[in-house]
């Protein structure tokens, strides 16, 4: 017992005299060998102080557990998207692959690959700039896939800009429960959601490039959470041929988007889309829904929570092509019923539900409508309420103006 | 050789070259040690774990899971020093407060751990020898002026020390369950994933002990000197003021003479709430798990948030009636890092706290139509 008890004090002795942390013997062995950085760069993560810049060496980092970073006022910098890579193929722990629960938090300019779920989520936190950040699946897109790309949620002042997101079973691009987002400047390409915002308010969604998503730009808001979305401008995008079939997880709220849809706005309010150009989208090159056509029924009603999309103005944009071959049996159907064989959807498809609680006269108020004053686009009516037994294919009286939304303003941001 | 060795315990003070009386917990009120040692809480004399003078160990109603590993909890305070009561929250711990948790498996043949119902109580008494367990890490949670902070320390492959490692660590390890064996990556989180269970009210991100509340804790232990209630014996030492009469008490997830209801809400609570609360981590899915929460903000017919992968195609939380339905329970039960609950902390499922939650969803009138 005596001889165990010192062989035990040497080997504390020899861990010391080599001051290692790392040295431990049952460590397991790292299948793709990280590189000399990754070894050291949850640690620095770990020791960062506010104002630090930690750099990212151009290179393949290859991780097996998530990485996390909780100090406010960090700034974490490659040497672009496509130089300082962090690979999580062959993850074996976390949920994603870098978290940040900090706020005055930058990081920029360089990739996340094949995280095991979401790539960059960023958990309550003010001033959140993401930018020239690549989150991609590099397989392409599959349901095993991770579920989101960049996701910030529960933040205040986000600024993404320059970003590229790909191959996301759920959103590449998207903002929950935040207040005053701008993103601009992006590309989001097969992901289930291209960009996605979610009960935010004040966001502003322009110069983006959605193509070859399931959806391109979605605007959702879901119940039962901390704050009700509102207020959304999207302009001067091109949203282009979202068609890629919907690999999603049936039960997500976007598993339920059709593939070939170009914009959708669900449960959401005060949104103006103007100036974009949107085209090729098979499904409808603007879909504007409630929650009720989904899975929200009176089983799960939220008290307070507003499921009806009002307030939604649609104007000079420019729309080609689209609502040809929509997604699913019973959307094609409605399209051969209303518009014939070779007929389209129009620009505009709404699921029909409104909240008849707020009618005066027989109608909803004007500044709650849907307005679509954009030259010959209309707008179809698929009678959600009725069971989709009566739908209309032009809605008449929907082109009218509300008022412009304001500019979302971050301070320190041009 | 030995002669150098010696003086250098004895320099450094190391529990592993001492005997037990002249050992007491260190309070380190700004410096993280590099060894477990250096805190004085536990230390190895004849083969045997032996708690320092006034480390007292202590159990919780319905433990939290952590693939099958065995738990030696241990609070200690500085003299003079006290906790005070409260009913629902964490205990008001006072600055140099040092409570431990010690991961551990018993071994099997062929350097297996073994499945086997927690004995921390049994082997506490009775001598805690290391012949046949493999300690894995041990967590620190130090009170400072600062705040709480979470120290993960590693134990060697002798057994003889722990060392800090801050970034965590991952050792594959294989569990004997007696039929079947299956390897499974044993994660230790490093300090940030600490506050990603003890962080519980994301806003203000401040970390604290999660286990010695009153209801985790109100039920009786096997101490060296008898059996007695915990609070009655935190009392008693002088770690705890302000004990009421009646305390309220979790329910023994395994205690098959607590109701349904009851031990699945227990086993929710301390697996579950310390994100699935209204201002934890988890409050951006609007799922609540507290024991008193209810109807959709527990589940019942609401829509997943974020779930991704973690829907496994199933449409709402709970669905009663349905638990081959419910995400709730295909969380529980998955061990894809991307759809799994919790996050952090397991890489097995639980069979048995499934299988909990299944029966309990199972008895729930209604549908969700």
């Amino acid at each position: 017992m005596h001889r165990t008890h010192l062989m035990g004090a040497a080997t504390l002795a020899l861990t010391l005299v080599f001051g290692l942390t790392g040295c431990s013997a049952d460590t397991a062995d790292v299948e793709s060998k990280p590189s000399d950085f990754a070894q050291r760069f949850q640690d620095m993560l770990l020791d960062a102080k506010a104002g630090d810049v930690i750099v990212i060496p151009a290179g393949t980092h290859n991780f097996q557990r998530s990485l996390s970073l909780n100090i406010d006022g960090v700034t974490l910098r490659g040497a672009g998207m496509d130089q300082s890579i962090l690979s999580f193929k062959g993850q074996i722990a976390g949920a994603e692959g870098l978290l940040v629960t900090a706020s005055d938090f930058t990081i920029e300019d360089l990739a996340i690959e094949d995280s095991v779920g979401d790539a960059l989520k960023v958990n309550e936190g003010n001033n959140i700039t993401i930018r020239n950040v690549r989150t991609e699946w590099t397989n392409g897109p599959d349901t095993k896939n991770g579920a989101y790309g960049i996701y910030p949620v529960q933040t205040t002042n986000v600024l993404m800009e320059g970003n590229v997101a790909i191959g996301a079973s759920d959103a590449g691009i998207y903002v929950g429960q935040s207040k005053n987002v701008i993103v601009r400047n992006n590309r989001a390409e097969y992901n289930v959601a291209g960009i996605e915002i979610e009960n935010t308010i004040d966001a502003d969604v322009y110069d983006n490039v959605a193509i070859n998503n399931t959806g391109g730009i979605l605007v959702f808001n879901m119940p039962a959470l901390s704050q009700e979305g509102h207020t959304t401008r999207i302009f001067n995008n091109n949203i282009t041929e979202n068609n890629t079939k919907n690999f999603g997880h049936k039960g997500t709220p976007v598993a339920s988007v059709p593939a070939g849809s170009g914009i959708v706005i669900n449960s959401n309010d005060n949104v103006e889309i103007f100036g974009n150009e949107i085209k090729d989208n098979r499904t409808a090159n603007i879909i504007i829904s409630s929650v009720y056509s989904t899975n929200y029924s009176e089983d799960n009603t939220v008290e307070g929570y507003d499921a009806y999309p009002e307030s939604i103005y649609i104007h000079d944009n420019v729309f080609s092509g689209g609502g040809d071959r929509p997604d699913g049996l019973d959307l094609k159907a409605l399209k051969v019923a209303l518009y014939g064989l070779k007929g389209r959807f129009p620009d505009v498809l709404w699921d029909g539900f409104e909240d008849t609680g707020k009618y005066v006269d027989g109608k909803m108020p004007a500044k709650l409508r849907i307005c679509l004053d954009n030259g010959d686009a209309t707008m179809m009516n698929a009678d959600g309420p009725g069971g989709y037994k009566n739908p209309v294919a032009k809605v008449e009286g929907v082109n009218c103006t509300l008022p412009r939304l304001a500019a979302v303003s971050i301070p320190g941001v041009e | 050789m030995i002669k150098r060795l010696l003086l250098f315990c004895a320099t450094l003070g190391l529990i592993s070259c001492s005997s037990k009386t002249d050992i007491a917990p260190v309070f380190h009120a700004n410096e993280n040690p590099d060894t477990l040692s250096a805190w004085g809480l536990l230390h190895i004399d004849r083969g045997q774990i032996e708690l320092s003078d006034r480390v007292l160990p202590y159990d919780l109603n319905t433990p939290l899971f952590s693939d099958y590993a065995h738990k030696l909890r241990t609070v200690w305070m500085p003299d003079g020093t006290t906790a005070n009561y409260q009913a629902r929250e964490t205990f008001d711990f006072p600055v140099g407060t040092i409570i431990s948790k010690t991961f551990y498996y018993p071994k099997g043949t062929d350097g297996r751990v073994l499945k086997s119902p927690d004995t921390t109580q049994a082997r506490l008494k009775s001598g805690f020898n290391l012949d046949d367990v493999r300690l894995v890490e041990t967590r620190l949670l130090v009170h400072r002026e600062t705040g709480w902070a979470a120290l993960p320390y590693v134990w060697n492959a002798d057994q003889s020390e722990a060392t800090l490692k801050r970034a965590g660590d991952l050792q594959i390890l294989t569990l004997d369950a007696g039929e079947t064996t299956k390897d499974f990556a044993y994660v230790v989180p490093n300090s940030n994933q600490c506050a990603g269970c003890h962080a519980t009210n994301a806003t203000t991100k401040e970390i604290h002990p999660i286990g010695p509340r009153a209801r985790h804790l109100n039920r009786t232990f096997n101490y060296a000197d008898g059996e007695a209630g915990q609070l009655t014996k935190w009392k008693a030492v002088g770690y705890l003021q302000d004990v009421p009469k009646t305390a309220p008490k979790s329910a023994t997830w395994k205690d098959i003479s607590a109701s349904l209801d009851e031990r699945a809400r227990a086993y929710l609570d301390i697996n579950c709430a310390h994100c699935h609360n209204p201002v934890g981590p988890a409050d951006t899915s609007g799922l609540n798990l507290e024991p008193n929460a209810s109807a959709v903000a527990l589940g019942r017919c609401k829509l997943p948030i974020a779930a991704g992968q973690g829907t496994g195609n199933r449409l709402f939380d709970i669905v009663p009636g349905k638990p081959e339905d419910s995400i709730l329970t295909y969380r529980l039960a998955s061990t894809d890092p991307a759809a799994m609950m919790p996050e952090l902390g397991r890489s097995l499922a639980h069979t048995e706290g499934v299988a909990l939650i299944e029966a309990w969803i199972a008895e729930m009138d209604g549908d969700c139509s």
